[in-house]
């Protein structure tokens, strides 16, 4: 890494403390070689309103997926996204954005399937760096292209599909959906209505913890013993698990798959990110509604296409 | 370009933005977000009288104020946080758009308008529901109180 890490004692005791960096860290940081700041918001225009000095707009929803299939840009597009981004393969990359960071987790994990390697988010995001008076412009900083390989991307370490999931039983699942969308009263979230499904309920031996537990009220990460607490003591996670996480399309399952693989160390945890919008619509596929977990269904094979 | 179903207010705004390159859209629509006014004393202190347009993805409340009959006016209120930028500029555009003209001007707005500001590339199909949906919302609300 060109860049060293952000010292701070609360991320020394994450089992990847590189992933992280301080709002401190990054204003005096601000406009080092060999590091560029995303913003990756839900708003598509907040961005706009002002953002950190010299920072560039990553839209996760016209950048990151493709304009026609249900997935993200290929190695190509990405190649040519981060180019016109002034990143090259060893940039360093800080990520930050709004609602703790929830849509700056998502740009990460889409970086993760290109295996981009030193890509870390700023603890707390957009809202910290505001809270703490920090400087906020609306320049747009001038780029100069980069120089990005094609990289094929790697979905299999960090991406489930439906099939994966259904031969997943027997492993755990977090669903990090609100209390609602898990026992299925919601078929969608509040305010989301157009990603919605046709069933409502969760996963069969899923446990529910709702993805904005892992942040603290200013958005920043929950110290280590305290997710701990959370996800190994009442989830029921162990060391040497495989673990999914999802959603409703896999954006709020990216930042408890930052926690899980980052934070706490998980070595293999994967994003369904068809998530409820693909499950709750497909047929066949076992559902349990209510509070209860439910157990693992006795044949999820007999499902076609997975 | 300019439709001749729409009233004139609201055609000089999709004309305002199809003139301009898509990023000098999105910045007109950052201009509108930053000019939506404040909530009027009376609606602030009853929070009671606005209601929630579920379909947006950020929180924006509403409400309308529609005078006597036969000319029946319109009066728009919007309400969303600064952090929604985006709302907020589709409410702006809207009010300009469409406060003020009487009930039945408002009902005859076709349903595609959003589309036509010419957004939808740059902003995503899924975002632009949202405009739609405040716009349906608008009818809704007039069509209830017709009686």
């Amino acid at each position: 890494m060109t860049i060293g890490n952000d010292p701070q004692e609360k991320f020394a005791a994450y089992a990847h403390p590189e992933r992280l960096v301080s709002t401190q860290w990054l204003e005096q940081h601000l406009g080092a070689e060999g590091l560029v700041v995303l913003e990756s918001d839900e708003d598509v225009l907040l961005y706009e309103t002002g953002h950190i000095p010299g920072a560039l707009k990553i839209d996760w929803h016209s950048e990151l997926n493709d304009e026609v299939t249900r997935d993200y840009v290929d190695g190509a597009g990405f190649a040519a996204l981060m180019s016109a981004k002034g990143i090259s393969r060893g940039t360093t990359v800080v990520i930050y954005g709004d609602k703790s960071n929830w849509w700056a987790a998502y740009a990460l994990w889409v970086f993760a399937l290109f295996g981009h390697e030193d890509v870390r988010l700023l603890d707390g995001g957009r809202d910290k760096w505001i809270a703490e008076n920090r400087a906020l412009t609306t320049d747009r900083p001038a780029v100069s292209p980069a120089d990005y390989p094609v990289v094929e991307r790697n979905d299999a370490p960090v991406r489930a599909y439906l099939g994966d999931v259904l031969g997943h039983f027997g492993n755990p699942l977090i669903d990090v959906r609100s209390p609602d969308e898990y026992t299925g009263v919601r078929t969608h979230m509040p305010a989301y209505p157009e990603e919605g499904a046709m069933r409502g309920g969760h996963i069969p031996t899923a446990a529910s913890v709702p993805w904005g537990r892992a942040a603290a009220e200013d958005g920043t990460f929950r110290p280590r013993e305290e997710l701990d607490a959370i996800y190994r003591d009442e989830a029921g996670l162990r060391t040497g698990d495989d673990v999914v996480a999802y959603c409703r399309i896999g954006e709020r399952s990216s930042h408890t798959w930052f926690v899980l693989a980052y934070l706490l160390g998980f070595d293999k945890v994967r994003n369904y990110d068809g998530s409820w919008t693909e499950w709750g619509n497909a047929v066949r596929v076992p559902i349990v509604k209510g509070t209860e977990r439910g157990s693992a269904p006795a044949r999820a094979n007999a499902v076609s296409g997975s | 370009m300019t439709d001749e179903t729409l009233p004139r207010q609201l055609a000089e705004i999709v004309d305002d933005f199809q003139d301009l390159t898509e990023p000098d859209r999105l910045q007109l629509l950052l201009d509108f977000s930053r000019g939506l006014p404040e909530l009027p004393a009376r609606l602030k202190e009853h929070p009671e009288l606005l209601e929630q347009v579920v379909e947006c993805q950020s929180p924006l409340f509403l409400s309308l104020e529609i005078g006597e009959a036969p000319e029946r006016p319109v009066h728009l209120f919007f309400s969303a946080p600064p952090e929604a930028p985006t709302t907020r500029g589709f409410a702006g555009v809207l009010l300009e758009g469409l406060d003020g003209l009487p009930a039945a001007k408002i009902l005859a707005v076709p349903d595609d308008v959003p589309d036509r500001l010419g957004l939808t590339r740059a902003i995503t199909p899924l975002r632009m529901r949202g405009m739609t949906a405040m716009l349906g919302k608008i009818k809704r609300k007039i069509r209830e109180s017709d009686g």
